[in-house]
């Protein structure tokens, strides 16, 4: 497998704090890979770093082998990546079906088009993409009033629009009930599989991530401390420290200072 | 060297007055993120007060105590305004409440007018102080020197009361996280009563206080407010050095101005400002604001559609009424409808932008102004022809628009909008002052249509054609998948720059079209009237428009036009009444206390209430 996003000594310092220290690893076609880790290691500000919403510190982004670091969110997603946010960020003056056409209108270049009605532009191309994440229904319900379960499929359908060929998913189930996590990242690893496309996404819940990640990657305090496969992640030591205890306490004995050093 | 320290001092003491206002309004915005319009009528009542009260009181101590008087009463007057008008709208979308507070301004008015009369008032000097002292052979007036050594103490006064004391922190937080400081137990209501006296009263005795220097008029509300919008702006919203910073910077350069650059004292004043927000964005002291936080918040505006069948034949059958309008009523009617039209383009280019966009512009006449002043200007120099004048006018508006908004639009928010007002008086102070070319306040007359559109009839039709093909044009653009890309940018702009939209070039472009289109609206104005002055691109104006927009509903679609005839129409009935203002300002009030959503907004929601009003919209 080739690798579709290479990401090198990536950085991020926040005045003092180094949010994300030195972090590289790759992301290969075909791929579902989990960047897990507990709050505050750094899996968002990662993600914001990818995809051109932070500008790293340091550190180099590449997409199809091309540099993208420190490009705005609206070239890299031309280039084919496409995002769903922790917090949504739909747009709730328009219909669901709307909010997808939007993103298709800006796919097909047609942002500057005074002519045309909007409404009916891409109307067919946008109700397969709610058939899709399964709630065609919802169609022309505004945005405003739907569930937060709803929401974040419709984000996943609008992420889908411009036929990308790597997905980036900050926390996609969250605020989901348990069932419709379970379905939501099942939906999620049948599309990558039938597009063939890749996908990198964090999650807290264990569940899902066992469940369909091919691989993990585990962030703590901006670095990141192990990567491998579910088996690997799962019998790792030092992950079961982070998640059950000890990881925010100083390592004393052997004089290394805080977070400075990486662990083998 | 003696002259220029001289000078020095002068914009030094002026500063005081200066500071004093704007440290109020910065304060009052900072916690109830309300702009307070009415600030300068603050100003205006503090010197009003103050004279009365120096009437009476004799003395020096007569004198200071009614400067302090005077800040109390109009922090009273404040706060009256603050229970009565804006408690009940502060649920209402932001900045709706400006609305309100211009209401105010009418109201206040129209009052002083009632009790101190409509002559200026010459402010008596301050006993003790009335001499001059001598430095370096120049004659200082020993009140500046009492002026510039009191502001010291008010600021040091005011960051006391902010930094050090237990209500300075509640203050602050406050203008932090209202939510929290709420939670925390602290009644907001009265802690915003409280700024807004304090805020009141600052402005109030900054009225008195210039009393011996500048006495009273009643222009001075609108005099000071450009001033110190420029003042908190370039200071930094909320910074209290930054005020005074900035004060004292805008009143020494306004002095060495005066002497130096006689003709373009207020060109300097917006000029300097420009440059500094260009350096600065959020000023000398200010931090950067959030974005988001302004034109949309409240209920999300329901998704739009083209109108039905119904609606367009309703509108056609609408517009072939008032194309029967010359042969039924007398030719006043065809001109009212005439000015209604113009306004309601005008309306309804600055609704594109703040409705659609979020961009609210306190600046927007600038650009009806210069669609005006363009025509004009090319008929009175070169003879243009008004058919060649009417398509080059919405051309300088559009070039003007597009400076403006790539300045503005770096900024958001409440930021946006001063930028925008600070240099739509940029523009309005050029043409104010540049006698020669524009005719300064004398204006430009004598720009009539061409034969074929000379009688009101024909003129008429034509601005039916325009101005209404003008408002549809901007109604077709909100379905547009360009109006889709504006709305976008507007309810999330991390999304859209996600999806490959441009936010800030959407914005840009719209800005620009709106600016063409009250060009337009202009240029029809100018050729109705034969003439125009400055006051056609004065805040004034660009204030009427973002009031019919608010008052007709910023989120419905036809808002703008809806409220633009209804002020239009109510303003020409009461303005035959001796003290209209009160009654407008009144009535003003009353709509935005009574119909927060605006007029169709209202309207929407009352046909929800009703068994016939839930049709087709699902």
């Amino acid at each position: 497998m080739t690798s579709i996003l290479q990401v090198t000594g990536l950085t991020k310092h926040f005045d003092g704090l180094a949010a994300v220290s030195d972090v590289s690893f790759e992301v290969k076609r075909g791929e579902l890979l989990a960047l897990i880790g507990p709050n505050g290691a750094g899996k968002t500000t990662c993600f914001n770093m990818l995809m051109g919403q932070l500008k790293p510190t340091a550190g180099k982004v590449e997409f199809n082998g091309r540099d993208i670091t420190g490009l705005p969110p609206r070239k890299v997603w031309r280039l084919g990546i496409g995002r769903t946010f922790q917090i949504t960020g739909t747009y709730p003056s328009m219909t669901v079906v709307e909010n997808i056409q939007m993103a298709l209108l800006s796919h097909h270049r047609r942002l500057f088009d005074f002519k045309s009605y909007a409404h009916l532009e891409y109307k067919k191309e946008a109700i397969n993409l709610l058939e899709l994440v399964g709630m065609p229904e919802q169609a022309e319900r505004a945005c405003a009033i739907l569930a937060y379960g709803d929401l974040k499929r419709l984000e996943l359908a609008i992420a889908l629009a411009h036929e990308p060929s790597l997905l980036l998913m900050d926390e996609p189930t969250a605020g989901m009930a348990p069932r419709e996590r379970i379905a939501l990242m099942q939906l999620t690893a049948d599309i990558v599989e039938q597009r063939n496309i890749s996908a990198l996404f964090t999650e807290h819940d264990m569940d899902v991530v066992f469940a369909h990640a091919h691989r993990i990657i585990v962030l703590n305090r901006g670095e990141v401390i192990a990567s491998g496969s579910v088996e690997q992640i799962r019998n790792d030591a030092q992950v079961r420290e982070v998640y059950l205890g000890g990881g925010t306490l100083y390592q004393s004995a052997d004089g290394s200072a805080d977070g400075e050093h990486s662990h083998a | 060297m003696g002259l220029i320290f001289a000078q020095l001092l002068t914009g030094l003491a002026n500063a005081a007055a200066l500071f004093l206002v704007a440290s109020g309004l910065s304060l009052i915005f900072g916690v109830t993120r309300i702009v307070n319009f009415s600030h300068g009528s603050f100003y205006m009542l503090g010197a009003f007060i103050g004279y009365s009260l120096m009437q009476v009181l004799p003395g020096a101590i007569g004198f200071w105590s009614s400067v302090l008087l005077a800040g109390v009463a109009v922090g009273i007057i404040g706060v009256i305004v603050e229970i009565l008008v804006l408690r009940p709208v502060y649920k209402a979308p932001e900045l709706f409440q400006l609305v309100a507070t211009f209401g105010v301004i009418l109201v206040i008015q129209d009052l002083a007018l009632l009790i101190w009369g409509a002559e200026d008032v010459l402010g008596p000097r301050a006993p003790g102080l009335k001499g001059i002292v001598r430095i370096m052979g120049e004659p200082v007036p020993k009140f500046d020197l009492a002026l510039i050594a009191i502001t010291p103490f008010v600021l040091f006064a005011l960051w006391y009361l902010l930094t050090k004391t237990r209500v300075g922190i509640l203050v602050r937080a406050a203008t932090q996280d209202r939510e929290m400081v709420g939670a925390l137990g602290v009644n907001q209501a009265w802690l915003f009563t409280g700024v807004f006296f304090l805020g009141a009263a600052l402005a109030g005795l900054g009225g008195a206080i210039q009393l011996p220097k500048g006495g009273a008029d009643l222009l001075m509300d609108f005099t000071i407010l450009a001033s110190i919008f420029v003042v908190v702006v370039i200071g930094g919203m909320g910074s209290l050095p930054g005020a005074y910073i900035a004060a004292v910077l805008i009143s020494v350069l306004n002095v060495f101005g005066v002497s130096y650059l006689p003709q373009s004292t207020l060109v300097l004043m917006f000029v300097v400002m420009a440059v500094v927000l260009t350096i600065r964005p959020y000023g000398l002291l200010g931090r950067e604001e959030k974005a988001g936080e302004h034109g949309q918040v409240g209920e999300p505006e329901l998704p739009i559609k083209p109108a039905s069948l119904t609606i367009r034949l309703l509108v056609l059958a609408l517009i072939a009424l008032l194309a029967c309008l010359p042969f039924v009523a007398p030719s006043f009617f065809t001109i009212l409808a005439t000015d209604v039209i113009v306004f309601c383009l005008f309306a309804a280019s600055l609704h594109f932008i703040l409705g659609l966009g979020g961009l609210v512009s306190f600046g927007h006449a600038a650009f009806f102004g210069t669609g005006a002043y363009v025509a004009a200007l090319l008929v009175t120099y070169v003879g243009t022809p008004m058919e060649l004048a009417f398509l080059l006018a919405p051309v300088g508006a559009f070039l003007l628009a597009i400076i403006i908004g790539w300045l503005c639009l770096r900024l958001s928010g409440v930021y946006f909008a001063m930028l925008t007002l600070a240099l739509a008086q940029l523009v309005w102070s050029l043409v104010f002052q540049w006698d020669d070319f524009t005719g300064g306040d004398d204006g430009l007359v004598d720009i009539w249509p061409s034969a074929w559109l000379r009688d009101t009839t024909s003129y008429f039709y034509f601005t039916m054609v325009i101005g209404i093909g003008g408002i549809l044009f901007l109604r077709h653009l909100a379905h547009s998948p360009f109006g889709y890309a504006l709305r976008a940018s507007r309810d999330s702009a991390r999304q859209a720059e996600a999806t490959g939209i441009h936010t800030k070039r959407i914005q840009w472009v719209s800005f620009a079209i709106a600016g063409a289109l009250a060009g337009v609206a202009g240029a029809l104005f100018v050729f109705s009237k034969g003439s125009v002055f400055p006051v056609e691109l004065e805040i004034a104006k660009s204030f009427d428009g973002l009031i019919v927009v608010f008052l007709g509903g910023v989120k419905t679609l036809s808002g703008g036009v809806v409220g633009a005839a209804a002020l239009t129409l109510v303003q020409d009935y009461i303005t035959r009444f001796e003290y209209w203002r009160l009654a407008l300002g009144l009535l003003i009030i009353l709509v935005v206390i009574i119909a927060p959503n605006g007029i169709v907004g209202s309207l929407r929601k009352l046909a929800h209430w009703l068994p016939f009003g839930r049709s087709k919209s699902t």
